[in-house]
């Protein structure tokens, strides 16, 4: 199995590993995935009052892909506002890291990550 | 090579130099066809086939002449098996095996099952990966004609009880084959004392070289006749056509020469490495689980889960150790290890099962390197896994709800 030198670099430095306080209202977490599968991803963002996420943490359980795929994440949503985090897609990190057809569902749930993440932090603001 | 830590001898085995040694000159001096016997380059290939006879019989308590030679296991298996059912198709067609066994066994039984020609009982195994010759005996059935079971397990090497369940086949008259590719060479094995009828090994699990391997044949006692899955110029008894793989038998044979010679040295040294390497990873990592069976298993093999950390990425993170996982993602399948779960192992652990198995030429400083390896990347990975620190905060990771996909 070859991967390419982006998921190389990813799992070997991942960006952005550890954990914010759930309880924080400004962070919003999002937990996808399942050990049965394979593969947990964990990933929380912190909002600053302008409504742009100004830190992101992840862990993640899962193949060398699946760590690539969520600690990417991490880094293209800091900075981003809520609604432009929103419209990173999956096929966007497939295109970064060079996904092979078998690891596209690492994208997939890293997305979905994102998306659990900004929703929880959403159902935050509305309580 | 950047992998110099070699831990996968259950998926094959670095040919010995002395096996290689003795086949030299049977590819451009020696290279008749042992077919031949108008000349002496038929002769001579014709000896060395018989001397590879004896030595592999010589193995395994078995006559020179109870050996047939095949392409390797897989080949072997589906002789045995097929062989079996079409020549007793007038008996019946019942077949027992277990659902631990390899796929050279589960889909040649498969096969037989769809196509009609067998019913095939599928024997489940307890939390050790061990069927017991008591369920082989409930199963038994006036029309079974096969019992088909292996001697070691090649992902956790888990050993049945093949001699007892040998007696059960014997008394009551039912053919047994024992596919023991993973076995032969790494444990004695008598085929008269084990009550065994056929016997399936392949020649690179023991140093000797890939494309070969061997199917024994009882002659007496029962008399085996299989139905021949090759057809052809009636070599081997006419149960197996082809012309003799002359280079490959004396390298076979040699293989088998040197285990039998070298067996004791082996499995201590196999033991050995095996116990300081699963004894260091135990003391140095917490919420690790030791798949299979711990006192009825092969010298060289242990399969171990480390929980919370998935296989793949574990090896992505030793690059140069040489290991097997059963994992998902290391299958073409993308199922993880159907043994594993036949055990009773959660898929969750299964994902974190990753197989060693040390040989021959195993060293302790490799042993010792690879386990330092995976201790250091099993602590990274779960610094980074969020079920590590679930289970460190207490959460009880069955209760939780997953959004599973």
């Amino acid at each position: 199995m070859a991967y390419s030198d982006k998921v190389l670099d990813h799992y070997e430095h991942p960006r952005n590993v550890g954990s914010l306080d759930k309880k924080d209202k400004t962070v919003g977490t999002g937990v996808v995935g399942a050990p049965e599968c394979g593969d947990v991803m964990k990933l929380q963002i912190k909002v600053n009052d302008k409504g742009v996420i100004e830190d992101a943490k992840f862990k993640t359980f899962g193949c060398g892909s699946a760590i690539a795929s969520s600690s990417l994440a991490t880094e293209w949503v800091k900075g981003k506002t809520v609604d432009e985090a929103l419209a990173i897609k999956n096929t966007d990190i497939v295109e970064e890291l060079s996904l092979p057809p078998v690891k596209i569902h690492c994208s997939v749930l890293a997305e979905d990550a994102i998306r659990a993440a900004l929703t929880d932090y959403r159902g935050k603001q509305d309580a | 090579m950047s992998q110099h830590i070699y831990l996968d001898n259950n998926a094959t085995t670095r040919m010995d130099p002395r096996v290689l040694e003795v086949m030299l000159p049977y590819f451009c001096e020696k290279f008749g066809n042992a077919a031949s016997r108008s000349h002496e380059y038929g002769w001579v290939a014709e000896a060395a086939v018989q001397r590879g006879r004896e030595q592999v019989a010589d193995l395994l308590g078995a006559k020179d002449k109870d050996i047939l030679f095949t392409s390797g296991a897989t080949e072997s298996d589906n002789l045995a098996i097929k062989g079996t059912v079409e020549m007793l198709a007038s008996k019946g067609k019942h077949v027992i095996t277990a659902v631990t066994e390899h796929k050279a066994i589960l889909d040649t039984c498969k096969y037989l099952e769809n196509k009609g020609l067998a019913e095939v009982t599928w024997l489940e195994v307890d939390k050790q990966g061990r069927v017991s010759a008591e369920q082989v005996k409930a199963a038994l059935r006036e029309d079974t004609v096969l019992v088909t079971l292996m001697m070691a397990n090649n992902e956790i090497g888990t050993l049945h009880p093949i001699k007892e369940i040998g007696a059960v086949c014997r008394e009551a008259g039912v053919w047994f084959h024992t596919d023991a590719t993973q076995a032969v060479g790494k444990l004695p094995i008598d085929v008269d004392d084990m009550n065994i009828d056929m016997l399936s090994l392949s020649g690179h699990k023991l140093y000797g070289p890939k494309g070969v391997g061997a199917l024994y044949v009882r002659r007496r006692n029962p008399r085996v006749r299989l139905a021949p899955q090759m057809h052809g110029g009636g070599h081997e008894r006419g149960m197996r056509s082809g012309t003799m793989n002359v280079t490959g038998i004396v390298g076979l044979g040699e293989a088998c020469r040197l285990a039998k010679q070298d067996m004791e040295k082996d499995t201590a040294h196999a033991i050995a490495l095996r116990d300081r390497m699963e004894k260091k990873i135990r003391a140095e990592l917490d919420f690790v689980e030791l798949n299979g069976d711990e006192e009825h298993r092969l010298p060289t093999t242990f399969n171990i889960s480390f929980a919370y950390v998935e296989g793949e990425s574990l090896i992505m993170g030793m690059p140069d150790v040489a290991v097997s996982s059963g994992s998902a993602c290391t299958s073409a399948s993308l199922e993880p290890s159907y043994v594993l779960r036949a055990l009773g192992v959660g898929d969750d652990l299964a994902h974190s099962s990753i197989r060693f198995s040390v040989g021959r030429f195993s060293t302790e400083e490799e042993v010792d390197a690879a386990a330092d390896r995976i201790i250091g990347t099993v602590r990274r990975l779960r610094e980074m896994s969020p079920l590590y620190e679930m289970a460190l905060e207490g959460v009880d990771l069955s209760t939780v709800k997953w959004d599973a996909h």
